[in-house]
């Protein structure tokens, strides 16, 4: 199939055949692609239990499910989506196939423990995954004690162990980004002429390396209370409950910055190459980068602020968290600066990255909302949450994943996807997602509860036009997954640079030889450089 | 000569230029890698410290009953394994292989003794009822529950620290393997480097644990 | 490949002062320093894993970005010590419950 349209040339999807070749391989090309088949299959059982939901929130009454399942539902939906789609997704399939490019290198610095970081995902996946099928879990995707530990009869420690050994998935992965980006630049290839993609996967990483382990004993923890009834969390014996909220979100608030940052970096490739102008104030944005990975981890407290947290300690952390707003609006500011007196490019990545900025904005601003201790008394644990991180996580992270899909497509696969079916969903995805979500802000203000399947009756109508936008959205999801398949064979043939790209992973054929480059490349430009690619011609635009 | 640049070439992986930038990338890789585990055990030093604060003399009184000896001879044990390791590691720098398997049999020996003291404490722990659960009872004081506080951790704390023992033990055992082979040279022995790391690590932690679970409020017994 | 060799005796030496210090924390434990003695114990801890990290671990003679990733760590660990700690004892400073 696509092998046909490289006459001959070896490639890193035609230097070897058969399974093995694939599930042995130590290429982080093949590697991304394993990642890439494991994530979107976690994202359409993530996608199933959200349809499930917001069918049963079509009526007030519910009565599609009962309560225990409903449970159950939303917390699959958020295991799902979190751990096992949006914490790998764009690290593990765009970050592995292209961080060892752009800087010029062969591979990552430890290619055996990148495949054992796919393997650790596809097991912890299994156990999550056996949970779901044979019963369930009902804690909500945060685990809180005593429920979980105590109280709660249904699958815990099977999910809390595939969470666990895909914890160290996303470990490895960063301690392989961080000696990969230390060590493997190729000559020239100072830090300040790396891509933002990469300074924004090297701030994931050094998340990934300092959170990740709390999570991980944090869940030994939960497991040990559970089996052998060890409670330090129990309050029976003098433990504290809160105690586990504060181990558990020192993880899982940097997580978010784990699932955004990756996002992030996309964004700056796009709006660069879409412009064709280097990214406004580049140090900043290197910097900012860091600095969210940094201030992201002094904020965690603000995820307690109603638990029985002291009050003092929600004031520091209600302040600090202010200041972790700071850098993502440098982002945004320079994103957009870039535009200005560009020469702009409406092509599908472009399309997604402009989505991501206004609704990244929407969800950074709603992020401030709650992070005012006196307003978040008010709409913690409301649907204004849920609308909050959801703008975030889908409305940024995850068109910017699909921004860079597209993107990217063609240097992976040697083929392009269909411009007019790529404009098209990405138009679909952005009315949908806005027609699912906005509604929430305004349930949560109006006092609509997180986590119930019976409401009041007034709440009714936003719930309806929800749902709606729901269909829309899943809409929009299945069209491209139908038309990447359909470009593997039908595709036009790309050219090993059809966007006039500046970026060493231009420089090499589409798709890649084995080893990435036929020589390693000697960086003389900075990043952004768009004198170097004057001559080449843009195919899409 | 012929055969050390043997060894080196059979060493460098295709994703490095040079051996130095091997080593480099290794050296790097392990000393995250033992970040990440500053991280994993700081999770229960940080309960530790928490319930520490909120009860201390529960702590105090439960504490009292390790025994300080044996614990402060265990930690000396330890000090000495990773003396010979460091030794170890010498020896590999200079490409002593013959000194390189002394020093890594003596490091196991040690690593073992350790694992054997700790059982026989745990053993104790079991007799005298201490081990959290439904036969728990301390002597001396109503707050069981809070003394249980302290021996959930303290078998969390050096459970898991026992672990990281035997999987170290299990590093030395193949470095002894590979030193055996040949495999090493004063030009290669990285494995042996970025392993003494790991065994030291797991040292620095029984070094905070014993004064943390074993010395608390000694002065009043 | 030019490398520091440390002598034999370097390494004797840091051995035998470490098993110096920990005779010394057994010691003092049973010595009434009051709130102090978990600081004394503490300082000795440090020390020993000064000594281990300098000398053993090679830290000594290491990069500055090895340097860097050891002082991250445990910065780290304290960001997470001092923020939960920072709850736990202003807990009850408000004389509302729950607060």
């Amino acid at each position: 199939m696509i092998t046909e349209a490289v006459q001959g040339r070896e490639t890193y999807l035609n230097a070897s055949y058969g399974i093995k070749s694939w599930l042995f391989t130590k290429d982080h090309k093949r590697i991304g692609l394993l990642y890439l088949a494991t994530i979107t299959l976690f994202f359409f059982l993530g996608g199933a239990f959200a349809t499930a939901i917001r069918l049963e929130l079509l009526t007030p009454q519910g009565g599609l499910v009962s309560s225990d399942t409903y449970n159950k539902l939303f917390t699959m939906h958020g295991v799902a989506m979190i751990f096992f789609f949006l914490i790998p997704s764009i690290p593990a399939t765009l970050g592995n196939f292209f961080l060892p490019m752009m800087i010029g290198a062969r591979d990552l610095a430890f290619p055996r423990i990148n495949l054992l970081s796919w393997y650790l995902l596809v097991i912890g996946g299994l156990f999550a995954l056996f949970a779901m099928l044979v019963g369930g879990v009902d804690t909500g995707w945060t685990f809180y004690t005593p429920y979980s530990t105590t109280y709660s009869n249904t699958w815990v420690i099977a999910t809390a162990l595939g969470i666990f050994v895909a914890g160290f998935s996303s470990i490895l992965t960063g301690l392989n980004f961080i000696v990969t980006v230390h060590r493997m630049r190729a000559p020239g290839m100072t830090w300040f002429r790396l891509p933002l993609f990469v300074w924004s996967h090297y701030a994931t990483a050094l998340i990934q390396v300092l959170g990740t382990p709390v999570l991980a004993v944090t869940i030994v923890l939960v497991f040990c209370e559970r089996v052998f009834h060890i409670g330090i969390f129990d309050p029976a014996l003098g433990g504290d409950p809160i105690l586990f909220q504060h181990l558990f979100w020192f993880y899982s608030h940097p997580a978010v910055y784990i699932m955004v940052l990756p996002a992030m970096g996309v964004i700056s490739e796009l709006v660069s190459t879409f412009s064709r102008k280097p990214v406004f104030g580049y140090h900043f944005v290197a910097f900012a980068s860091v600095a969210i990975a940094v201030l992201g981890f002094l904020v965690w407290g603000h995820h307690l602020f109603v638990s029985g947290q002291s009050l003092y300690a929600g004031m520091v952390f209600s302040f600090l968290s202010y200041f972790v707003a700071i850098p993502s609006a440098i982002k945004v500011f320079n994103w957009t600066a870039t535009l200005y007196k560009g020469s702009i490019s409406y092509a599908t990545p472009m399309l997604y990255a402009f989505g991501f900025v206004g609704l990244f904005t929407i969800g950074g601003l709603t992020g401030l909302f709650v992070a005012c201790l006196g307003i978040d008394v008010h709409v913690t644990d409301t649907y204004f949450v849920v609308a909050h991180f959801h703008y975030i996580m889908v409305g940024g992270a995850i068109m910017a994943y699909l921004g860079g899909l597209h993107y990217w497509w063609p240097k992976m696969t040697g083929r392009m996807y269909p411009e007019g079916w790529a404009k098209l969903s990405a138009l679909v995805i952005f009315l949908g997602f806005n027609l699912t979500f906005f509604p929430q802000f305004i349930l949560g203000y109006l006092g609509m509860p997180r986590r119930y399947h019976v409401y009041p009756p007034e709440f009714q109508v936003l719930h309806v036009l929800s749902t709606a936008g729901a269909s829309v959205l899943a809409a929009g999801y299945v069209i491209p997954m139908a038309y990447f398949i359909w470009s593997l064979r039908y595709g036009k043939v790309a050219s090993s640079n059809p966007w006039g790209a500046t970026g060493l992973e231009w420089k090499t054929a589409s798709p890649p030889p084995p080893h990435n480059f036929d020589e390693t490349p000697v960086v003389t430009h900075e990043a952004y450089d768009y004198s170097t690619v004057m001559g080449e011609v843009i195919e899409v635009g | 000569m012929a055969s050390e640049a043997h060894a080196e070439t059979l060493a460098l992986r295709e994703q490095f230029d040079t051996a130095a930038q091997q080593k480099d990338a290794s050296t790097l890789g392990m000393w995250i890698f033992l970040i990440t585990e500053v991280m994993f055990f700081g999770g229960l030093f940080l309960a530790y410290t928490v319930y520490r604060s909120l009860y201390p003399e529960s702590f105090g009184l439960a504490s009292s009953t390790l025994n300080e000896i044996i614990g402060a001879a265990n930690t000396a044990v330890l000090l000495c394994s990773s003396f010979t390791m460091v030794l170890a590691v010498r020896a590999a720098q200079l490409g002593q292989r013959r000194t390189i398997m002394l020093f890594l049999v003596l490091t196991i020996i040690l690593g073992l003794a350790f694992l054997g003291i700790k059982g026989f404490e745990w053993t104790e722990k079991f007799h005298e009822h201490h081990v959290p659960g439904p036969t728990f009872h301390l002597e001396g004081t109503a707050m069981q529950g809070q003394a249980q506080l302290f021996f959930s951790l303290y078998f969390a704390m050096t459970g898991l620290h026992a672990l990281h023992m035997v999987v170290g033990c299990g590093i030395m055992f193949y470095l002894l393997w590979a030193t055996y082979r040949g495999r090493y040279s004063a030009e290669y022995y990285t494995p042996v480097d970025v392993g003494g790391l790991y065994w030291h690590f797991v040292d620095i932690i029984w070094i905070f644990l014993f004064p943390l679970l074993y010395l608390i409020d000694r002065h009043l017994k | 490949m030019s490398e520091h060799v440390d002598s034999v005796k370097t390494y004797a030496l840091v051995w035998i002062i470490l098993l110096i210090l920990t005779a010394g924390t057994t010691a003092v434990a049973h010595v009434d320093l009051g709130p102090f003695s978990v600081v004394v114990a503490l300082a000795i801890a440090v020390c020993k894993m000064l000594l281990v990290a300098l000398f053993f671990m090679h830290v000594r003679h290491s990069t500055r970005l090895t340097r860097l990733v050891l002082v991250g760590g445990l910065l780290w660990f304290f960001i997470l010590l001092a923020l939960t700690m920072a709850d736990i004892v202003t807990r009850g400073w408000l004389g509302v419950p729950g607060k």
